[in-house]
């Protein structure tokens, strides 16, 4: 695989994935490569298995049956810590309790940790990492603010602050402008899209709001039952007919100012 | 007000014992009141309790039958909470019940008077031995030596445990470190400080720091403090007011904890944000 990973620059690839938690089948038999440098949207509705398909890939969900490698390792038991340091990981927003001890830039510093390993402490390095990683997703002036004192839109800034602060080669998403408000959507969407670009990121971004899909997918993966329904280009994925398929519900789809916007119809 | 009285050999016992209790029990609280597990206290306390009556019933130790349990009920939490799909604070009620019932199940073979087993829920910081201080000083220096070395991994796993996770750092094994650490300083407590009264030594100074600070440094320094603090002041006013010092302790702390509340800066900061909301929405809506 590792030649497999230095010739095609396939950073990861998923063969046969089944992943079940209890009695349900959260992944049937998918498989998936994804290449260096894609920025890759995953849409489907709730409990199709996109964000099992995301901890898969950082090591946080457990394989049945199959194989997983990321960035040329195979991903098992007990290895995928080596793994998780190279992936940045941001969820969707957290409820944070606003009287938690922690600021902004303590915050953004967890990702240095993955660097530092045990033992070690932040230095200078670290802190000029942080600082700039936060002045990158525009939290500077709030970066000594406790964390649970800023807004959803700004939380999840910092959460991908975090991310880029350990300097990863991979950037997952889950679902990271979920419940936060238009103007925050459409920054946090603007700002995935630009750091994937000046950071040389491979980017997964999951979402099951259509709306909340950045327009620089270089493909779309579609899930649907814990499979992989079909995948595409965005001009070939997202239509009218596809979408109602894969939601089960119709959708519309409307141009406006050069962007497709997404209706529940009827 | 004569003073002679901190001369004693004993006093002083009781002066190290609360500084090195204070110290660990509130340091532990830090966790405790962060990951919202209160009750960890008097589970942990029962256990070691039941731990220190086998002990006596079957002719060992009973500080060491106090540590099997203690440390055995800490392991147990984490993974029943797990399997049985509970949050950790059912798990630790579970396990809190069956220790306590446990514990009057032996109390109840044993025959003559127990009275020197219910000592340890109230504790005699006042006729502290040489063992339990050494004890109490080791675990203290054990629990303040981990968290100083741990201090960025126990950060980040308090903040969020799958970010801890999604950045490589083990979280199973530091909330598995935690829990050992509180069910280590719950042992040690358990002589000189009592079973009930270590609740209050654990969540009363941790609480109280809370209160003031944003800063997870300064709520470990500032709990650390208070701790102490509670326990001198207890000693002082039992000795005053010829009142038991172990409720003293309590009344302290809860004294500090009330004060803490009453003076909170977060609660200042709250008023100034809900009396500043009018004027940012009106900036907002000008724009």
């Amino acid at each position: 695989m590792r030649n497999l990973y230095e010739m095609n620059n396939t950073v990861v690839k998923i063969e046969n994935a089944v992943v079940s938690y209890r009695e349900d089948v959260a992944l049937r038999d998918v498989s998936l490569e994804v290449k260096r440098g894609e920025f890759v949207g995953v849409i489907g509705p709730n409990g199709a298995g996109k964000t099992t398909l995301i901890t898969l890939i950082n090591g946080l969900g457990k394989l049945v049956q199959g194989r997983v490698w990321v960035l040329g390792h195979s991903i098992r038991k007990g290895s995928v810590n080596g793994i998780r340091k190279r992936v940045g990981y941001v969820a969707q927003l957290q409820n944070i309790d606003p009287r938690m001890p922690i600021s902004v830039e303590e915050v953004a510093m967890i990702g240095r940790y993955s660097q530092l390993g045990t033992f070690r402490r932040p230095g200078k390095a670290d802190r000029d990492i942080v600082d700039e990683m936060i002045e990158l997703v525009g939290m500077s002036h709030l970066a000594k603010r406790p964390i649970g004192h800023l807004s959803g839109g700004e939380q999840q800034r910092v959460a991908i602050a975090r991310a880029l602060a350990q300097e990863p080669e991979m950037l997952l998403l889950d679902e990271p402008t979920a419940s936060l408000d238009w103007r925050a959507q459409k920054e946090i969407m603007e700002l995935v899209k630009k750091v994937h670009e000046t950071r040389n990121l491979t980017t997964l971004f999951v979402t099951h709001d259509l709306n909340a899909l950045p327009d620089t997918c270089d493909r779309l993966v579609l899930m649907k039952a814990g499979r992989i329904w079909q995948q595409g280009t965005a001009e070939e994925m997202l239509q009218q007919d596809i979408l109602s398929q894969l939601y089960d519900a119709p959708i519309t789809t409307r141009e406006h100012e050069g962007r497709k916007i997404f209706l529940k119809a009827g | 007000m004569d003073l002679s009285i901190f001369g004693y050999q004993f006093m002083q016992n009781a002066i190290l014992a609360a500084f090195l209790g204070g110290v660990a029990c509130a340091t532990v609280g830090v966790f405790v009141v962060l990951m919202g597990i209160s009750f960890i206290g008097v589970c942990l306390a029962h256990a070691a309790f039941a731990g220190a009556i086998l002990g006596v019933l079957l002719g060992f130790n009973p500080l060491l039958g106090a540590f099997i349990f203690s440390l055995g009920t800490a392991a147990i939490i984490g993974p029943l909470a797990t399997r049985g799909e509970l949050n950790l604070d059912t798990s630790i009620g579970v396990l809190f019940s069956l220790m306590l019932g446990l514990a009057f199940i032996l109390m109840g073979l044993m025959s003559g008077p127990k009275t020197q087993m219910l000592s340890l829920l109230w504790g005699s910081i006042l006729t502290v031995s040489k063992t339990d201080l050494i004890l109490l000083g080791v675990v203290a220096a054990i629990v303040v030596g981990l968290v100083t070395l741990f201090y960025k991994e126990i950060q980040a796993v308090l903040f969020n445990r799958d970010i801890a996770l999604a950045v490589g750092i083990p979280a199973g094994l530091i909330i598995y470190g935690i829990l050992f650490l509180t069910g280590s300083t719950i042992t040690v407590s358990l002589s000189p400080i009592g079973g009930l009264l270590i609740f209050s030594l654990i969540i009363n100074p941790a609480a109280a720091a809370y209160q003031l600070t944003y800063s997870l440094k300064k709520m470990f320094l500032l709990a650390a403090i208070f701790g102490i603090v509670s326990g001198w002041i207890g000693l002082l006013a039992s000795y005053l007011f010829n009142v038991p010092s172990g409720a003293a302790i309590i009344v302290a702390s809860s004294l500090i904890f009330g004060l803490a509340a009453l003076f909170s800066p977060k609660r200042k900061i709250k008023r100034w944000q809900v009396r500043d909301e009018p004027s940012r929405v009106f900036q907002s809506t000008g724009k």
